[in-house]
């Protein structure tokens, strides 16, 4: 147990400071650095900040009032990336990324292509007008469905999501289940995400997939492929929260001192390339969220996107970076180690 | 200055300092009674919040709240656990009770 000196945080800064914090001066300490590899495997496109609900953790700060949405030509140039470049998976997220008018444009394009598409979906949009079929929409379309659901109670889930998110996501979960989602036998995956409720690490992945698996079968009938443990991101809502509550010196020193360096591998921002509603371009959703986009000396947008001048090249970091390499690791699929 | 400060629990290997030897092998079989082993990590923060509420110390309380979080269990059994501590705090006091009797007995007709 060692101690980590915190600096006095700048309450005006949407990100902790890197003084005190530098990830990179972390990986030297550990002999090792951030770099891409050979090449992008995942475009992930952030369609939006418009959601239905606006949970306590969200990095993105989405809400009903978010008025920034991809327009149709941007979709049309992430189409056109697609077609052009090949990418095996598209990662569709906001938002509620389904509240972007072109969204099933989206699928239905990347599909026709043979991309793998992958929807970060929050159950709940499903009750939005006009959002009923989803689950035949995703089932047409083999739609791979990432969900969040925090936890199996609903203490918990509405405590992070809202209230009511709770009884509305296990409603969903048993729609998705009724088209062939998540049940044995299916090819269509139906994946949840676990986030902590709080300012605290997720457990181990395996340990807390038995628990959902066995919990929600057995309260609610309901049934799931994987669930992904994601650790919160100090940036943002969370990070608001963090501040409001406390929490904050506290938790970026959990987040050091949890470090792993064998987690670094297989962090996401290696292999994906991140676009945000107006085209433009970032190592992760998160990296997008604050405003720090890829290196300068590489191409900025999705209608210049050329994955050859990525690979190898640095990777973009700040001390939020900690939350992905803490512990077991995190990232958009999940814990890096599995364990 | 308060007897027990918050800020304490993150210098605790400042123990270490006069003795680092015997710190070493208190952090050495400390580290490994947390590991899985025939008892998960999980059920071991439990018997640790349990413990730490029989013990009645703040640090402990506070660390092994995070553990067991940290380890997936939910409020609902973490306060199972402190109901077991307390019970056996509780029924250890009372079956001192006979003692008592016993001490009663001996000098009553």
């Amino acid at each position: 147990m060692t101690t980590v000196n915190l600096p006095v945080i700048d309450s005006r800064l949407q990100v902790a400071p890197r003084a005190h914090l530098d990830f990179n001066e972390k990986l030297a300490a550990h002999g090792t650095e951030l770099r891409r590899a050979a090449g992008v495997e995942t475009l992930q496109v952030n369609v939006g900040k418009l959601c239905n609900q606006a949970c306590q953790h969200c990095h993105v700060d989405a809400s009903p009032t978010r008025t920034e949405i991809m327009t149709g030509e941007v979709i049309e140039q992430v189409v056109a990336a697609l077609r052009r470049l090949r990418i095996p998976t598209l990662d569709i997220t906001g938002g509620a990324p389904e509240l972007n008018p072109s969204f099933r444009h989206l699928v239905t394009e990347a599909r026709a292509l043979g991309t793998h598409v992958l929807v970060r979906h929050n159950l709940t949009v499903m009750f939005e007008p006009g959002q009923e079929d989803l689950p035949e929409f995703f089932r047409a379309h083999a739609v791979e469905v990432v969900c969040s659901l925090p936890y199996f109670l609903e203490q918990q889930t509405d405590a992070q999501r809202g209230r009511g998110v709770f009884d509305k996501s296990i409603e969903a979960l048993r729609r998705l289940n009724r088209v062939g989602y998540g049940i044995v036998g299916s090819d269509l995956v139906l994946n949840l995400v676990y986030n902590p409720v709080g300012a605290f690490l997720p457990p181990a992945q395996s340990s807390i997939e038995s628990d959902f698996k066995r919990e929600l079968l057995a309260r609610y009938g309901v049934t799931f492929n994987r669930l992904y443990t994601i650790t919160n991101m100090p940036i943002k809502r969370f990070l608001d929260y963090l501040r409001r509550t406390n929490n904050e010196e506290r938790y970026m020193r959990k987040l050091v001192e949890a470090f792993n360096p064998h987690a670094v591998e297989g962090v996401m921002c290696r292999t994906l390339v991140s676009v945000d509603w107006t085209g433009r371009l970032y190592d992760c959703d998160f990296n997008q969220m604050i405003e720090l986009g890829v290196a300068p000396e590489l191409p900025q947008t999705i209608d210049q996107f050329d994955p050859a001048p990525f690979a190898a090249r640095r990777i973009m970091t700040g001390a939020h970076c900690f939350g992905c390499t803490a512990g077991a690791g995190s990232s958009c699929g999940g814990a890096v180690i599995r364990g | 200055m308060s007897y027990y400060e918050e800020d304490d629990l993150p210098r605790f290997s400042e123990m270490g300092k006069h003795r680092p030897d015997l710190f070493e092998k208190f952090m050495a079989w400390y580290g490994a009674c947390q590991e899985d082993g025939a008892l998960s990590r999980r059920e071991k923060a439990l018997i640790g919040l349990a413990v730490a509420h029989a013990l009645q110390c703040p640090y402990c309380i506070d660390a092994y709240s995070q553990s067991c979080l940290e380890s997936g269990s939910n409020m609902e059994q973490m306060t199972e656990a402190i109901h077991m501590a307390s019970a056996l705090r509780g029924g250890a006091s009372l079956i001192h009770g006979l003692q008592a009797h016993h001490s009663v007995d001996k000098v009553s007709m």
